[in-house]
């Protein structure tokens, strides 16, 4: 029994993270319907930044940890400005391929100035710091990354369905044309998701980077991330969320019960059946052109 | 009357057609002016070129509202200086209820009493809108939706109201509906100019109408006189001529070979 509760704590952890992630590319999805495969190296980058600041320029750890927020937003604004914008006659697919350029090139740079090999990240909280509630025992790390994946998760909520700029990056998704005519900058507005999606991934990064930090970090978090996207329905902010904890929990009780050696396979085998059972996600409330 | 929109010698590639070719018209403020013409002449490809949706277009000429420029602008700038457009074929956002379209429509505006205002003055011209206030555009019926393509334009307060094709798709009496609200909103001082095929609608509601032909303007003149014209109610109302005993020579009067 204390097995299968702390298993399941576990899960809530992981999939905190894989939460995070998840967010991060259903905003920019939303808006641009690109599934943005740069978000890992995005966030990725942005961890190393800030592990840079700490340590080489002995900047104290919250203005360092702002620095770093900024850093994302705007190197999520510079990579549509500078790159995406770019495409000449953009179809989804061309965009896809850019994503996947991006990536390798931040991965690329990242690996060349640090090195690969496995770093450690001044962290205000280490990842053994725990609480025991009974026989269960949580990291107070994985008790922050739960904290702020559900206050991203109502905020970035909030402000789609009550704020003038989160209806326009709705319309604009929609319809780009017609948020045009309405006066809508649309290029505005799609560099502002970036912006956004960018600082949550790193909010993401920097809460993973006490446990793991190398430049292969981001990999698993942002597969897993997407795959809770695809379950939640691509648009949907809650329910990439919930997505994303049924996932954690599943792996983790697959590889406490079943195999340890599948566990992190069990993801994509969901997504398979999510698809094939209901293609446009759990949670997403999809209006179907009529033809 | 001042011209409020003065468009001058414009020439329009769409892609790799040569779409419009040297056209110029004015609008004059307070007045409805109609563009009549049949498919693919280059009706809509005008006014995509007044808002600036075609990248790069007019490729020569100029278009100026209120004496500026605006051409080669971007189609949110043109926007801001109150042309409102009703595109072609609605335009709307599927998932956003009727009353967020209504607040997409004043996107640009900053005053929350006015804005409030504006929702209720066009519930009154489309009532049937309000009892879909929470419901998604994307399942509103395609007169629902046009209604509300014109809605969200008026929300902007414009002082041109641009509309391609109002009656395109709708029923007989929809149609008259929606121009006697053109007429009730041109009444209340707002410049429309007005893109149909519907010619007999669209000439008994304008003050000017103009006839377009691959590309350029061919007649121009009073809605009232184009309507009582030998040329335009063959060609354009349907009202046939009576042939006669030579034959009918129909290209001798088709207004391209002028």
């Amino acid at each position: 029994m204390i097995d299968l509760i702390q298993m399941i704590v576990n899960g809530i952890a992981v999939g905190s993270s894989y939460a995070l992630m998840g967010l991060a590319m259903v905003i920019i999805y939303k808006t641009s319907e690109v599934p943005n495969f740069a978000q890992g190296e995005m966030a990725l980058i942005s961890s190393f930044f800030a592990m840079m600041l700490l340590t080489s320029f002995n900047i104290s750890v919250y203005p360092a940890f702002f620095l770093t927020f900024v850093f994302a937003v705007l190197l999520g604004v510079f990579l549509e400005f500078a790159i995406l914008r770019r495409a000449k006659e953009p179809n989804v697919l061309g965009m896809i391929v850019i994503t996947i350029g991006i990536e390798m090139v931040l991965l690329g740079f990242v690996s060349w100035k640090f090195g690969a090999e496995q770093k450690t990240m001044p962290f205000p909280i280490g990842p053994y710091d725990s609480f025991i509630i009974g026989d269960i025992f949580i990291s107070k790390l994985e008790v922050l990354t739960l904290v702020a994946a559900l206050l991203l998760m109502s905020v970035l909520y909030l402000f789609f369905k009550y704020s003038k700029l989160g209806l326009a990056m709705k319309a604009t998704q929609q319809n780009s044309v017609a948020a045009q005519i309405v006066g809508i900058r649309t290029n505005r507005i799609l560099m502002m998701t970036w912006g956004i999606s960018s600082l949550v991934g790193a909010v993401a990064g920097l809460l993973i980077s006490p446990t793991i930090m190398h430049p292969f970090m981001m990999w698993d978090p942002m597969l897993k991330g997407f795959a809770a996207a695809v379950m939640g329905g691509m648009t949907s902010l809650p329910g990439v969320v919930i997505a994303a904890y049924m996932l954690g929990i599943i792996e983790n009780l697959f590889g406490g019960y079943v195999s340890i050696e599948f566990k992190t396979v069990v993801a994509f085998a969901i997504i398979v059946l999510v698809l094939c059972i209901k293609p446009s996600g759990l949670f997403a409330r999809h209006y179907v052109k009529k033809v | 009357m001042p011209d409020l929109l003065e468009v001058k010698n414009i020439e329009t590639y769409y892609d790799l057609v040569y779409a419009i070719r040297g056209a110029s018209f004015a609008v004059k403020e307070g007045s409805i002016t109609a563009i009549l013409g049949n498919n693919g002449v280059g009706k809509s490809t005008i006014l995509k070129t007044i808002m600036g949706q075609i990248e790069d277009q007019p490729d020569k000429g100029i278009i100026e509202f209120e004496g500026v420029p605006i051409h080669h602008k971007d189609t949110d700038e043109i926007v801001r200086k109150g042309i409102a457009y009703v595109p072609e074929g609605r335009e709307v956002f599927e998932e956003l209820t009727v009353h967020e379209h209504l607040l997409m429509g004043a996107y640009t505006r900053k005053d929350p009493s006015g804005i409030k205002q504006d929702i209720e003055q066009v519930f009154q011209y489309f009532p049937v809108l309000k009892n879909r206030t929470n419901q998604w555009a994307g399942t509103l019926s395609g007169g629902e939706q046009q209604m509300l393509a014109i809605g969200r334009a008026l929300m902007l307060r414009p002082t041109l109201l641009i509309l391609d094709e109002p009656s395109l798709g709708l029923s007989p009496i929809l149609v008259k509906e929606i121009f006697s609200i053109i007429q009730e909103i041109n009444s209340k001082g707002t410049t429309i100019l007005l893109v149909e095929q519907n010619a007999n609608m669209a000439l008994s509601i304008s003050s000017t109408g103009l006839i377009l032909e691959n590309g350029r303007f061919v007649m121009k003149g009073k809605s009232k006189d184009l309507l009582e014209d030998k040329d335009v109610k063959e060609f354009y109302l349907g009202i046939k001529s009576e042939t006669s005993a030579k034959g009918y020579q129909r290209w001798k009067r088709k207004k391209a070979w002028r």
